[in-house]
This record gives C-alpha cells, structure tokens and sequence, in this order.
C-alpha cells in the first residue's frame, strides 16, 4: 500500500517538471545551445553523473509505501509505519543494530563491558559484535584477508555491472550517430567525443565499483561503524541524502513561483507594484535569517502539538516539519533571486523589440510571459544550482541549534549535531563525523561544480571570460 | 545629501513596522502568554492563580491589538502590542521574560561579538583579496586552475567542520590556547585568536572566488590593457589600477554588513562561549525568551537597513559621478 | 634546556611571548594571571542562572549558587546519612508546640485530628551579621546612604561592586520573617505561594491584604513597596532572636523547608534598596546580587560570563564536623574536624555551555570537578570483573577522584488512569499495565542510555529516604522475581500472559484482531532522543503492541498533562526534601492533575491508597509509619499506575587537590565545607598542558613548499613581460 508524504510528491512533481522542460527545450535551438555547452564540459559531465548517483538513492528514498505483512491468521495486514523503497532495499543494513559505538569494519565492540561467558565467568573485555564480522571465526588473523576478498568479488560484479552500462550506452550512441560499433568505442576510448563520454564512464565506474563494494561488505560488516545505539553509519548517511536533496531542491522550487512573479511584476510595472513588492522584500530580507526561521519552526511545533490529532504519526510529522523548514528556507531566500529578476526586468522592459511588441498591441501578460519570462529564465536556472549546496549547508548549520530538521529524520546535520560529543571520548569515535563530513563533501562538491559549469554556460556576460 | 538621508531614515520607519508586526505576529499567535508564564515560573507547583499573577504583573494579560473596553486611543495603546513594540523603535528594550534590562544586556554583549566579528572582517578581507589577487595574477597557469579548484574544495565543507576541527586540532591536541571562554582587556586576545582565525579560514573559499570575479571584470576592461601597453608590469597594473578599482564593490560590500558586525556569529559564539549577542540569541530562542527575541531581531533589521544606508552613501563617496535622488 | 629555548624562540616568532608569557604558565589557562595560585575554586554553569532571589529560585543551578549565600535556619547535616536536619542559624532544632481549634496546648502524643494548629518557635543565634552590601550603609545622620540615589550617583554605577561604602547590621528574627511575607509579595512570584497560603495561618488573608495595597498604592511614589505595614497573624516575633510560625493542623514536612532558601532571611534595607527604578534599570536588582548571611557573597555576576562569590568576611562562626557516617574518618572526611568555616576565599563560576570545551578542561585541571556525561563516561569510567565501577588508567594516571551516589528522583513512565484503555481500576486494565511494566526493560535503559548510571526502581523510593527496603523484601513482586541473590524481571512469556489475560491475546484487540495501539507522550530535545524513542518502540513491539509516540516541548507537554489528554508519558520527579511524604503525594488523588491542578500527573485515585496516606503522611517516622509506608507500596505496585523506572545516579569526578567532597543531594551549602591545594593544582596544571611546538616549524617548511610554484612561476611570468 503506498504511503504518500507531501515531500515526495513534491519531490517528484519537481522532477516530472525538470522532465517537461527538457522535452520543451530539446527542440528549441535557442534553449538547447547553452546546455550543450554544459554537456561538453568535462567537470560539469563528471560531477553530474555523481550528483545523478545521489538522486537514485534520493529517488528510491523518495518512494515509501506501508509494508504488508500475514497476521497469526493469514490476514493481509498492513503496518502502521511506512518505508520507502530504498528501505526495504538495504533491510540487512537498517535491522541490524548493535548495542552501542563499534568502529568501521570492527569485529569487536569499541567500548569493554561486562561479559558472562559460557562457563559462568565473568569478564571486563570487548565483546564481539552481534553482527559486524559475525561470520568470522578468529576476527584478528581472518579479517584483512575477508575485506580484501569481499571487496574484489564486490569490485568484480561493480565491473561486470558497469560493462553492462557500458553496452547500452554506446548501443544508443551507435543508433544516434548511425557510426559502426568499433568507430564509436575509439572516439569514446580516445576522448574524441564532444560529450566527454571517457570522463563520464569512468566516473561511472568508480562510482559503480564503490556501491558494489560497499554493498557486498556492508553486509557482513559495518564499513562506517556504527553510532550510539548501535546503528550503521552508513546506512544513516544513505538515508540523509534524501533529506539533503529535499532541502536543496524543494526550498527553491517553493520560492520559486512568488521569486519570479514578483520579480518580474516589479521590474515591469514599476511603480507603486514595484514600491510594494520592493517593501515586501525589504522587510523580509531585514529579518535576520536564523530568528525568523527559528521563529517559524518554533511556531510550528506549537503548532503541531496544539493539534495533535491531525498528525498522527512520527514520521508524518517530520516529514511535515521538512516541508515546512522548506518553505521557511525559501522565504528568507527568494528575496534574492527576486532583486535579480526585477534589475533584469528593468532593463528589458527599455528593449527594442518589448517596446516593439507592445505598440503591436500584445496584451501585457502576453509580453510578460512570451517575451520577459523566457530571457530571465537563465537568471533562475543559475541562481537554483548556486543555491542547492549553500542550502544543503545550511541545513546542518540549522539542525545544530535545533531549528533544523526533526531530530528523528535522518540527515548529516543531525549526524554532525550528535557527532559533536563523540568527538571528546577518548579514543576519539570519529566515524561519524566523518561519514557525515565525506557524504555532505562529495554531495556540496559536486553540486558546487556543476552550478559553475551552468552558469558560465547560461550567463551572456560570462562569455568574455570564458577561456 | 541631507535631505536624501532625512528621507531614507523616514522610510525606514515602515520597514521597521512591519518587521515589527511580523515578529510579533510569529510569535504570539502561537505562543500564549499562558505558555510564556509557565516557561518562566519553573516546573514544580506552578498553579493556574501563579500564572495569571505572573500575567498580570508584566502586561500579558491584555489582549493583543485591540483592547475593547478601554476608552478612546486606549483601545490601542492598552495592548499588549502597542506596549511591547513602541519601546523598540525608541530602542528601549524592555524586560526580558526573566525579568532583565534588555537593553543593558545588548550594550554590554555587543563588545565582545564586535571582538571578534571586526578582526575577523578586517583579517579576512586581507587575506582574501591578496589570495584573490594572486590568482588573478597567476590567470591561465595550473596555478590558477588549482587554486580555483582548492577554493570549490573549501566552499563545500560545512562550517561546522572547520569549528569543530579548529577547536579539536588547535584547543585539544596542540594546547596553544584556552577551549573556550572570554575575558576582557588584553587577555581577551588568546580566547578570540581562535575564532577570528576559523572565521577567516572558513570564508575562504567563497571570498576568494568573490573577490577574484571582481578583479577578472576589472582586467578586461580597456584601461588595463591601455596600462599594460604602456609598459607597466603586471604587478603594478593589479595593485595601482586594477585593486583601486575594485575597491569600490569591494568597500560597499564591506560597509553594507558593518552595522551587523554586532549581531555576531551565533554558532561560533555558542561554540567559544563567547558572551556576545549572538550567544544571546541562540539562548534566548532555546529558552523561549521572547521578549529577548523580538529585540535581537528589531535590532538587526535595523542595523541592515543602516548598513543599506550607509552603501548609498559611500557609493557617492567613492565615485563622485553617483548622485544621490 | 634546548627544547626551552627553542619553544620560546618560537614563541617570540608568534609574537605571542608578550602577551602569554612564555616561561612558566601555561598557554591555554583561561584565568587571569593574578588568581595563579590562589586559594580559589573553579566551578561552572550551562545556562544563567534564572533568578537568585530566594523566594523564587527553585532549580538546583540557582541553588548552587543561593546557597552559599542565604541561610535558612536549618540545615542538613553534611556528612550524616540518611539525611539529619540540623540548627544552622537558629540556636537548635524548632520546638513544636500542638494547639487544638481554640488555641490550647496540647500534649505531644495527641491525636492527629485534635490538632488544629502547630506552632514552630524557632530561635537564632545572637550577633550574626549580614555581608557588607551597600545597602545597609548610613550617613552619620542615620539614614540610608544609597536608598534614594540620584541620576548623579546613578551614572557611575553599572554593578554592585560600584558603589563606595558598604555597611552592615545584624540578622533578627524580623527579616526572617520580612522574607516569609515576601513569598506573596505581588511582584515575586514565588512557586511555593499556594503551598504555604495553605499551610501557614493567616498567608491568604494576607495575600489578598498586600494585593489590594499594592494596586492601590499611590502611582509615582517610591517604588518600594514595603510589607512590614502589614501584619501576617501566623507569623510572629517573640523577640529580636526568636520568631514563631504557626502552621494549620499537623505537617512534620515543615522542619525540611525551613532547610531551604524559601526561608532564609531578608533584611527589608536590601528591598527597598533594589527597587529603585535607577538600578532595576541597570540589572542591578535582588534577583541577580543577593544579600545573605552566608560563608559566602557575590561580587560579580556576569551572567553571560562568570559569577564571583567571595568569601564573607562577616561570617559567624561555625566549625567543620566532627561526627559522620562511620566510614568517614576513613576516607578522610574528617580530617578538619573543628576547624572555621570555610576554606575557601572565592568560588568563580564560569559559563560553560557545551560539554565539549567543559570535559577538556577538566582534563586539563582548569576545573576542580566535573559530571559525566554519558558520552564520556567510557573515558572516565570502567566496570571491574566483580561488577564494581572504577576510574579508567587514564584517569588515575591524572589522580582523579570518583564519587558516586543514587539521587532522591525518580524517572518513571505514567499511564493516565483517565484513560479508557489503560486507566481504570478494573482487573483488564490493571493487568495490561503490569504487563507492560514487565516489558519496558529499564535494567536495559539503564546501561544504554544512562550508561549504568541508575539504578531500576523497585518502588516509588529512592534509597536514603525513610522506607525504601532493600534485598528481597523491597521488589516489586509484579515485575520481579528474586534469584541468586538479586531481583530479576519476570521473563517476557509471564507479561504475554498476563496480556492475554487482559483481553490483548499476542498484543492484538479481541474484536477484529487489530494490533493495540498505544500512545506515549514524551518531550523530544534533540537527535539523542530518537534512539530512545526507538527503544521504547521496541519494548512494547515486545509484546506486540504497536506504540506511536506523539512527542513535543516541554510546554505543551505540560498543558497535555493538566488536560489530560496523554495516555502513556515519562516524567520525573525530584524531592523536595527527604520525606517518603514528598513521593507518595505524587499518587494522593485530591492532588490530582486534571481536577486539581496537582503533581498527580496519572489522576491515580485508589481511596484505600488515600486513607492510608493521609494516616502517614503526618505521622512520624516509626515502626508504625514503615508499615503504612510497605502497604502503601504494596498499592501501588499491584495497580501499577506508574511503571517504575529508575533512580539516577550521579557521578562526581573531581582532582585530587579537592577535599571533602562528600555527595550530599539534600543541601546545597556545601561549598563552605570543601578544601583546595593550590600549590598542587598549579603544579599539576603545569605538567598537563605543556604547548606542542613542533608543528609551527613543519607548517613554516610546509608554506614554503607551497609558495615554491608561485615563486617560480612570478619569476617566469616577470621574465615574460620583461621581454
């Protein structure tokens, strides 16, 4: 039985959007030029394929349902909390919890405890693990040799996986290009293609091998560790990707409609539409960011517990409460992009072929929506990328003083809110914090690269400097 | 000129309003009196005659905008909106809910955020403009792809990593200088070194490359080609033309976040305990300090449109050829 | 001798040698040079202190700080366990003297309900003076030489310390008394208001009296509103040194609350002083510079700094003890014996807001002693083969000290006897909650999340306090059984039968077979409590019971309790004093939530229970009493309106330049009792933090290497525009 939360819907009706724009602008030379060039360039290839990497896991995460299950007598039964695909995916990593911290790939607890044997004694020492390394008989002499040979035959498959992507790649370049098979892997080979395909695919396969390798060995052990109550860091830091995507996505697509309205009202009508609009943004953007986002997620939770019937369950509530901090978010930032548009505005209004249109006696939303809208939109597309990661980062600031995300939806800024402790035990427990550090990284890198590439592809006055 | 800025104080006065009308909104419409009371009086015994006394004594037991059964001008003022806001435009804080001078409190916690948050403007803005020229002058060699490439590197690292690591590296392990506290006077110097150092190097990233796209605008432009075809060498061209005139963005950039120096840095603050209103505020919205809230957020819209203010004006001083309307 | 040399050559680089002093003291000493080696304590505080009024304050923060300063007349003794009150200003323990309605004396032994009124005489020792303040001093004529500041004076003063003479007075029995009026005053809001309106004579009608006053006192007068006027009949001094308190009916409870600051005196001069508007403005009130008679007075407070106490130079004369629990000659408790109070000449508070930075400079001897918490409890902490806690090699290499002790609180989960489901007295109900106590395993709790910080509670008492059993006699023989020398929870298979009994067959509803569904309210803080919360999921998934859990501020959570929404919740409780009086109330029905407004937060109303207490909570400790006390238990184990969680234990880690530290939860003036070795803290802090150096080289070689390239390609770069 699906379970829908408003986030997902949201989620996928961005990307159904995303889709419809592409199928709009593939025919329309014009719009096409400058994403070629993107598509020519070979970081933004690069870290575009990372960035699709995190989305499948987002994506999958994003698809949650209530699981059924047979009663004692046979009934379908359905269960009262939902999980997403990705969930029911990596069940052997989210079941199997330890008692408490256990370093990556340990086989042993990280802390002593009090340990009854069989023979009744009783003994202060590191127990083993419940399941990390469990299948090992004698951990110290076994476990080196296990890792290596988990991670090639994980290395194995992630090859044979990535060949297999490799196939039904080139077999659609072979049918685009109408080129024969060996023409084409050559060009691919040598990096004479216009799309960096070499780059990509070997992107691909290191991203590939890695999820293979990782898959294979974090099913025997815990290639992350685990965290205070004994559940897997790694599986943890999975799961935050989709609120890091959330958070970089859905907020600038919530402020995007008011951004753009307003923008482009203000710009074109200009005055007292402009003194309001300009008033309205003035005020907002006055506001110190954090005191007023935490004074809506304050207002929210009191909110949310006033009327506790309507929000049943704990997750539904999260999710609420990341909606919400998206919508938050989106308020104080579309102040921004809403000051861009309305200068462009300005300035396009005052061109030829506007003032051309309007003596034709185009109506002023015709010109609003045929003539301004499309040649602000690269303003837009630059200003949501730029923005993704500073959002992303943002988050974790925001969880670190509890105005962030709920404390029980999985996300790196409440993995670094938890690590901060860890860091003063001694020996250090520094696998979370840097899970965290290493996912968010790579996430914020890739995103960071890709805005660069957009923007110098999309901004007219970069083409001077573009070398 | 005077006139101009006679004019922009006055509008101020509604931004300011509405900032006010907003918060105050935000926060009493969900947050009843009744709520703020028994946040305050504590845990144990807490009756409901406790809670209207405690009402009663700081002005919540009116109601919110409109008072009904007051006379005349009283159905206005006889609220608690109109007394809890007109204070602020004064700059007469109030009580906090624990029953402290606001204002006092700001004016002493401003010194030690400014402490911290001015070297740390003053140092940074050093050393990412020398960066950023460095890379501007070292343009199209692995140099700069490097550098650009480091600078990405940098932005993508949460600033809570660089706290974090700073205290844990340079506090911890090293023992050059106190984890945490403040004091005043010279001695304050070995509790504010770290911060200012972290808060530097955490801008790294995004200055250099802000500061670096000002300067390559500056570099294609005619003058400096007309410079170096006079025969002047690199280095001079960046630093007598190309810095001078990039020093106008750069300088109205600086001078638009100068008021807002004394909010200070609310995570670093917290993380230092550095008594500084930015450790003011986190406090005040982890107890729910409402008053306190509503004060720092008056505050600091006032200081940013001071800050936008001052932009204007500085704009005329640098560069004669803007006039003020 | 190199390495010295060296290290100051680097520091002299840093162009920090002016500033830190290279030589001898540490670099990361966060105190002034001038308190090296004194004999002074450092201590520190999470969040500022609310309020250090004593009428108000009422956490333990505040009072660890108000402590040291008001006096109270009495006093727990601090090394006698269980916990004695003992004279502290008054001259010995308050007289009881019975009256009945029409005011006659009545014999000791008279039954409880003959007596209509008590009267406590208590009687202070003679020729104790306040602290120095301001506010007692005078001009030669007499008056009061700060009590109407003008703007003039005003402009120079930003804290107490400005203020240029001080004075000082003798404590009567009047401001003993001015402090117990002061408890209604209209503008404090003293959270034990409505008790004592019900048990001191004559406090209502007096209340309303000051009320009335108060509104209409004159507007643009002084603002001090002064009490004395007005008579509080219940309330009487006999003499300057003795003053009488007369309390309605019987409650023996009142000699532990004239333990606590509530009851300390107030010296009228420091109200009228602080009220002038002048200095309210500048945060100089009472509520943030108390006036005491204590070992010690505050002389800074910066709230979002530090806070100062110095030692009273005034303080009366008062000796360490001599006499303690038998092992504490042993440990050494007793080895000032005799000597004058206190030891220590300033105690600074520091705030400390994250643990982080407070652990490392505990390590680092910059505080004397520290908590744990329970994320560096391993650090700190290791369980020894027979089971025992002891300092990790890590901490005794440091000297360090443990200290442990079981606190007077009880966490414990509610079931809300409203409830249709699990409320009810009826034999379903009571069953279904007995069986989910067996189910929510604490003893796991305990280790997971308290670290073995606690111990699970058999009952609703803690130990220390009169009837609380131990051994086998003391289980809660509903969800424990005793074996091998220990009690052990029943195993799951009796609470799924004691389920299926009450109707819930493998955690499913008799009609329609639907998995039950519970609720737990619980007030959620930050990314810890998810675990926990998961953990309860899992201990009622135990038992095949679907638990949703419905989590919020502490706020709402209280106004959900006082309507009575929740249905299952987890609270706390921690005493007032040590009285099994002050736990049993928490289930007395008239103090129920939702009708009364009450600490009964389940609305628990079993009229046996009730009548059983009512005949205790009076009566004096005793054969009889223990009885009432283990029937009382009895009660309420078998209705299980509370599944009982724990008892926290605290830890306390402290250097071993610390003395006579001695847990005691019930008095907080035990600053007065501790003594410090300066030298060896100075010397210990000197060997701990010692600069590492050598990365300043390897950085300087490192930025070298870096510049190389630049260096090389400026100069290609000069060569080529050279050309």
């Amino acid at each position: 039985m699906p379970a829908l939360f408003w986030t997902d819907v949201l989620f996928f009706l961005l990307l159904a959007m995303l889709a419809a724009l592409l199928v709009y602008a593939r025919d329309k030379e014009h719009l096409r030029r400058p994403w070629h060039k993107v598509a020519t360039n070979r970081s933004g290839m690069v870290s575009l394929v990372v960035l699709l990497a995190f989305l499948l896991v987002g994506v999958l995460d994003c698809l949650h349902f209530y699981p059924a299950f047979r009663d004692a007598d046979g009934r379908l039964e359905y269960k009262t909390e939902a999980i997403s695909v990705f969930d029911w995916c990596t069940m052997t990593l989210s079941t199997r919890d330890e008692k408490t911290y256990s370093a990556p790939f340990a086989a042993y607890a990280y802390a002593r405890e009090y340990v009854r044997r069989e023979d009744g004694s009783q003994r202060w020492e590191y127990p083993r693990l419940q399941y990390g390394g469990a299948h090992l008989e004698n951990p110290q002499s076994q476990k080196l040799g296990d890792i290596v040979a988990t991670a090639t035959s994980g290395a194995g498959k992630g090859l044979l996986l990535w060949s297999a992507l490799c196939a039904v790649l080139v077999g659609l370049l072979v049918r685009q290009h109408r080129l024969p098979w060996n023409v084409c892997l050559r060009r691919i080979a040598q990096d004479r293609t216009q799309v960096p395909w070499r780059a990509m695919l070997i992107t691909l396969l290191i991203v590939v091998m890695a999820a293979c390798v990782l898959a294979e060995l974090s099913v025997k052990y815990h290639v992350l560790g685990t965290d205070k109550v004994g559940q897997d860091v790694f599986y943890q830091s999975l799961k935050s990707v989709r609120t890091g995507l959330i958070i970089g996505t859905l907020t600038t697509m919530i402020m995007l409609p008011f951004a753009l309205l307003l923008g482009i009202l203000a710009g074109y009508f200009r005055g007292w539409v402009d003194d309001v609009i300009q008033y309205v943004y003035t005020t907002l953007n006055s506001i110190p960011d954090v005191l007023l986002i935490a004074a809506a997620i304050l207002m929210m939770q009191v909110y949310m517990a006033k009327h506790e019937d309507e929000f049943a369950s704990l997750a539904l509530r999260a999710d609420l409460r990341l909606l919400f901090l998206c919508l938050i978010l989106g308020i104080t930032r579309w102040t921004g992009l809403c000051r861009l548009l309305r200068a462009e505005t300005l300035k396009l209004r005052e061109m030829e072929y506007i003032q051309a249109a309007k003596a034709l006696g185009v109506g002023q939303w015709g010109i609003l929506v045929r003539h301004i809208l499309p040649n602000v939109f690269h303003i837009v597309l630059i200003t949501v990328t730029l923005d993704f990661s500073a959002l992303v980062l943002a988050e974790a600031v925001l969880s670190y003083i509890n105005i962030g995300v709920d404390p029980t939806t999985p996300s790196w800024g409440n993995m670094i809110n938890s690590a901060r402790l860890e860091m003063a035990r001694e020996p250090i427990v520094w696998w979370s914090l840097t899970a965290a550090f290493l996912f968010m990284f790579t996430l914020v890198l890739a995103a960071n690269l890709f805005a660069d590439v957009v923007r110098d592809a999309l901004d007219p006055r970069r083409e001077a400097n573009n070398r | 000129m005077m006139q101009y800025v006679v004019r922009r104080i006055l509008y101020a006065v509604p931004l300011l309003l509405g900032v006010n009308v907003l918060t105050f909104v935000l926060f009493f419409i969900v947050n009843s009196p009744d709520d703020m009371a028994r946040m305050n009086l504590g845990q144990k015994h807490v009756t409901p005659e406790a809670i209207e006394k405690w009402k009663r004594e700081r002005g919540y037991d009116r109601p919110l905008f409109w008072n009904e059964r007051s006379p005349g001008a009283a159905k206005l003022t006889d609220t608690i909106f109109y007394d809890k806001s007109v204070g602020l435009f004064l700059l007469r804080f109030g009580r906090s809910d624990n029953g402290r001078n606001i204002g006092a409190d700001i004016r002493q916690r401003m010194w030690p955020s400014l402490a911290i948050a001015a070297p740390a403007l003053l140092v940074g803005l050093l050393v990412h403009v020398s960066l950023a020229l460095m890379l501007v002058f070292f343009r199209l060699t692995y140099l700069e792809f490097w550098g650009v490439a480091l600078c990405v590197v940098l932005m993508s690292i949460s600033s809570l990593f660089y706290i974090i690591g700073g205290q844990f590296v340079v506090g911890k392990l090293l023992q050059w200088v106190p984890i945490s506290g403040y004091d005043t006077g010279l001695e304050a110097i070995k509790f504010i070194i770290l911060p200012i150092l972290i808060s530097v190097a955490a801008g790294i990233g995004s200055g250099v490359r802000w500061y670096r796209t000002l300067f390559l605008e500056e570099v294609e432009k005619d003058y400096v080609r007309t410079a170096r075809a006079k025969g002047l060498t690199e280095p001079r061209v960046l630093f007598t033309h190309v810095l001078k005139n990039a020093m106008i963005p750069i300088l109205t950039g600086v001078v638009v976040i100068l008021p807002q120096l004394f909010m200070g840095s609310l995570i670093l603050e917290s993380f230092f305990s550095i008594p500084g209103l930015g450790s003011y505020t986190i406090d005040a919205i982890s107890q729910q300090d409402f008053a306190i809230v509503r004060a720092m957020v008056f505050l600091g819209s006032a200081l940013y449109i001071l800050g936008l203010l001052l932009t204007d004006i500085s704009y005329t001083l640098v560069d004669p050829r803007v006039r003020l309307s | 001798m190199r390495t010295k040399t060296v290290s100051r050559l680097i520091c002299v680089l840093l162009g920090l040698g002016m500033l830190f002093g290279c030589g001898e003291r540490p670099l990361n000493d966060p105190y002034p040079r001038e308190d090296d080696g004194k004999n002074v304590l450092y201590s520190s505080f999470n969040e500022r202190p609310k309020h250090l009024d004593p009428a108000i304050s009422y956490s333990e923060n505040e009072y660890s700080i108000i402590s040291q300063i008001y006096e109270p007349p009495l006093q727990y003794h601090y090394l006698k366990r269980p916990y004695t009150l003992e004279p502290n200003i008054a001259e010995q323990l308050p007289s009881v003297v019975y009256l009945d309605a029409n005011g006659q004396a009545l014999p000791e032994d008279a039954r409880e309900e003959d007596i209509a009124y008590s009267d406590y005489v208590i009687r202070i020792k003679q020729g104790v003076l306040f602290q120095p303040h301001p506010a007692f001093a005078q001009n030669a004529d007499g008056t009061y030489r700060y009590h109407a500041l003008t703007a003039q004076q005003l402009k120079r003063i930003s804290t107490i310390a400005d203020f240029a003479k001080t004075g000082e007075r003798e404590l009567t029995a009047e401001d003993y008394i001015y402090q117990i009026k002061r408890l209604v005053h209209p503008q404090i809001h003293s959270p034990i208001a409505e008790l004592m309106k019900h048990y001191i004579v004559g406090m209502q009608a007096f209340a309303d009296q000051v009320e009335q006053r108060y509104r209409s006192r004159p507007q643009g007068g002084t603002a001090f509103f002064d009490l004395r006027g007005v008579a509080l009949p219940g309330v009487e001094a006999l003499d300057r040194y003795a003053y009488k308190v007369r309390i309605r009916g019987k409650y023996p409870q009142f000699r532990f609350w004239l333990a606590m600051p509530f009851f300390a005196p107030m010296p009228w001069e420091a109200d009228a002083f602080y009220a002038q508007p002048g200095l309210i403005e500048k945060n100089v009130t009472l509520d943030w510079y108390p006036v005491g008679t204590g070992a010690y007075m505050l002389t800074e407070n910066n709230p979002n700094r530090r806070i100062v106490l110095m030692k009273n130079p005034r303080f009366h004369d008062e000796a360490y003890p001599a006499e303690g629990e038998p092992a504490d000659a042993a440990n050494g408790y007793l080895q000032d014996a005799g000597k004058k109070l206190p030891f220590i000449d300033k105690i600074v508070f520091t705030l400390e807001r994250e643990i982080i930075p407070y652990w490392n400079k505990f390590l680092q001897g910059y505080y004397d002693a520290s908590s744990i918490a329970s994320d560096n409890f391993d650090q700190a902490i290791q369980f020894t083969g027979q089971g025992d806690i002891e300092l990790t090699p890590a901490m005794r290499e440091k000297h360090v000290k443990l200290q442990t002790a079981v606190t007077t609180s009880i966490f414990y989960m509610g079931f809300n006897m409203l409830d249709p489901v699990v409320g009810g007295y009826g034999e379903k109900a009571r069953k279904l909650r007995q069986a989910v106590s067996i189910a929510v395993d604490y003893e796991e709790y305990i280790s997971i999340f308290q670290n073995g910080r606690g111990i699970p509670a058999q009952g609703i008492l803690p130990p220390d306090i009169s009837g609380h059993v131990d051994g086998q006699a003391g289980i809660n023989p509903y969800v424990y059984d005793w074996a091998d020398g220990a009690p052990r929870r029943k195993s799951i298979e009796a609470a799924k039968k004691l389920l299926a009994e009450a109707g819930y067959p493998e955690g499913r509803e008799p009609a329609g077979g639907k998995p039950l569904v519970l609720y737990l309210d619980t007030v959620a803080r930050g990314p810890d409590d998810k675990a926990m919360l998961d953990w309860y999921r899992k201990q009622f998934a135990k038992l095949g019971i679907q638990l949703v859990l419905r989590t919020t501020d502490y706020n709402q959570f209280q106004q959900k309790m006082l309507a009575g929404n929740a249905q299952i919740f987890m609270w706390g409780w921690n005493a007032d004093y040590p009285d099994p009086e002050n736990f049993f109330f928490l289930l007395y029905g008239p103090n129920a939530k939702v009708e009364k407004g009450g600490e009964n937060a389940v609305n628990y109303k079993n009229r046996e229970f009730d009548r059983l207490f009512e005949k205790m909570r009076n009566m004096d400790d005793g054969v009889e009493r223990l009885g009432l006390i283990q029937e009382l238990q009895e009660i309420i184990r078998r209705d299980a309106p509370w599944i009982f969680g724990f008892h926290p234990k605290s830890f306390a880690l402290y250097h071993d330049w610390y003395y006579n530290l001695k847990p005691n939860l019930m008095a907080n003036n035990e600053t007065k009792y501790l003594r410090i070795d300066a030298a060896r803290r100075e010397a210990r802090q000197k060997a701990w933090n010692r600069p590492v150096y050598w990365p300043i080289p390897l950085a300087v070689v490192l930025f070298f290497i870096f510049l190389l390239p630049a260096w090389l390609s400026y100069r290609q770069r000069m060569r080529a525009t050279a050309l």
